[in-house]
């Protein structure tokens, strides 16, 4: 038994549809500027935390420095990698895998005590 | 299914073309939950890093030989790479081929750049006499942003067969996502990056 194939039409169907999608999500992403002031802001993120490292080593700098981290993985998760554009489902897998790694690591790295407060 | 019937899936408009269960693509998914098993992995080789950091007793550390100026120009470079590969999945979604191929090269130089200081600053670590073998420290330096290092070579690898891909007019306007799903890899690889700077690089 063959199986059922498209048509050219189908195909020529479908293609338009996906171009009709690609012109779609592009406007539902940011433009190309959003994306060079986005850049040019992590680039100042990395320098203070550049800056941070060169002053005394504390646990307020460590703190700060973890803080800017965070931010700047925000920022490109949300942005460049458009999860704040896109489907909630996607952003409940990635979270997901995320706090499980964070809790399951600090849970660890709690209990080998190499946090000192 | 009577409860699918009354609530039917809401596609977003970019992944209406898709015909499944969510209105997102399989690839796009798989991509994400590949992404979010990958936090997995960098978590438990951040964690061994961690663990072992100040755990050596012979040898000296990667902190005592770290460059910090140079090692900030290379997260420069790598976050830049993200910014160009964002333009490229830009310049797919309008339809722009010649862009397209500008930036997919751009990223995969950039990451090409960045992974020439990874094994500049291996080189001169093994020189200066700590190599995976030296310590646990050592060791747990070496895998991490060795891994790291073997995922960007991934990523430059995969944007260079794309740049080939669009040259031979194999990714039209219509397969904008897959240049959407190889820029999720590349994102997250600068992200994985974003902490190892911070969490082994800055905090002492």
């Amino acid at each position: 038994m063959s199986e059922p194939t498209m048509t050219d039409a189908e195909i020529e169907s479908d293609e338009e549809l996906a171009v009709e999608a690609a012109l779609e999500a592009r406007k539902h992403h940011p433009p190309d500027s959003v994306y060079i002031l986005i850049a040019l802001g992590l680039a100042v993120l990395t320098a203070v935390e550049v800056g941070l490292y060169y002053l005394k080593a504390s646990t307020e700098t460590a703190l700060v420095l973890l803080v800017l981290m965070a931010l700047k993985f925000s920022i490109v998760v949300g942005f460049f990698m458009h999860l704040r554009f896109d489907s909630p489902v996607l952003r409940r897998l990635f979270v997901t895998g995320l706090i499980l790694a964070v809790t399951i690591y600090t849970i660890i790295l709690l209990m080998f005590g190499i946090f000192h407060f | 299914m009577t409860e699918l019937a009354a609530h039917p899936p809401t596609p977003h408009a970019h992944d209406a073309h898709h015909a499944t269960a969510t209105g997102i693509s399989n690839e796009k998914m798989v991509m994400w939950a590949f992404l979010g098993s990958e936090c997995l992995l960098f978590g438990a080789l951040i964690s061994t890093y961690l663990l072992y950091r100040h755990k050596s007793v012979s040898g000296p550390t990667p902190h005592s030989l770290y460059d910090i100026p140079f090692t900030s120009v290379s997260s420069f470079v790598l976050l830049m790479s993200s910014l160009s590969m964002a333009l490229a999945v830009a310049a797919i979604q309008r339809g722009d081929h010649r862009r397209l191929r500008v930036w997919l090269s751009t990223t995969a130089l950039l990451g090409s750049i960045f992974i020439g200081g990874q094994i500049y600053e291996f080189t001169s670590f093994i020189r200066r006499g700590m190599t995976i073998k030296t310590n646990v420290t050592s060791g747990a330096f070496f895998v991490l942003t060795g891994f790291h290092g073997v995922h960007v070579t991934l990523g430059i690898i995969m944007l260079l067969s794309l740049v080939n891909l669009s040259i031979r007019g194999r990714i039209p306007q219509s397969k904008a996502e897959v240049i959407e799903i190889a820029g999720l890899y590349w994102h997250f690889v600068d992200i994985v990056w974003i902490i190892i700077f911070t969490v082994v690089y800055l905090i002492p």
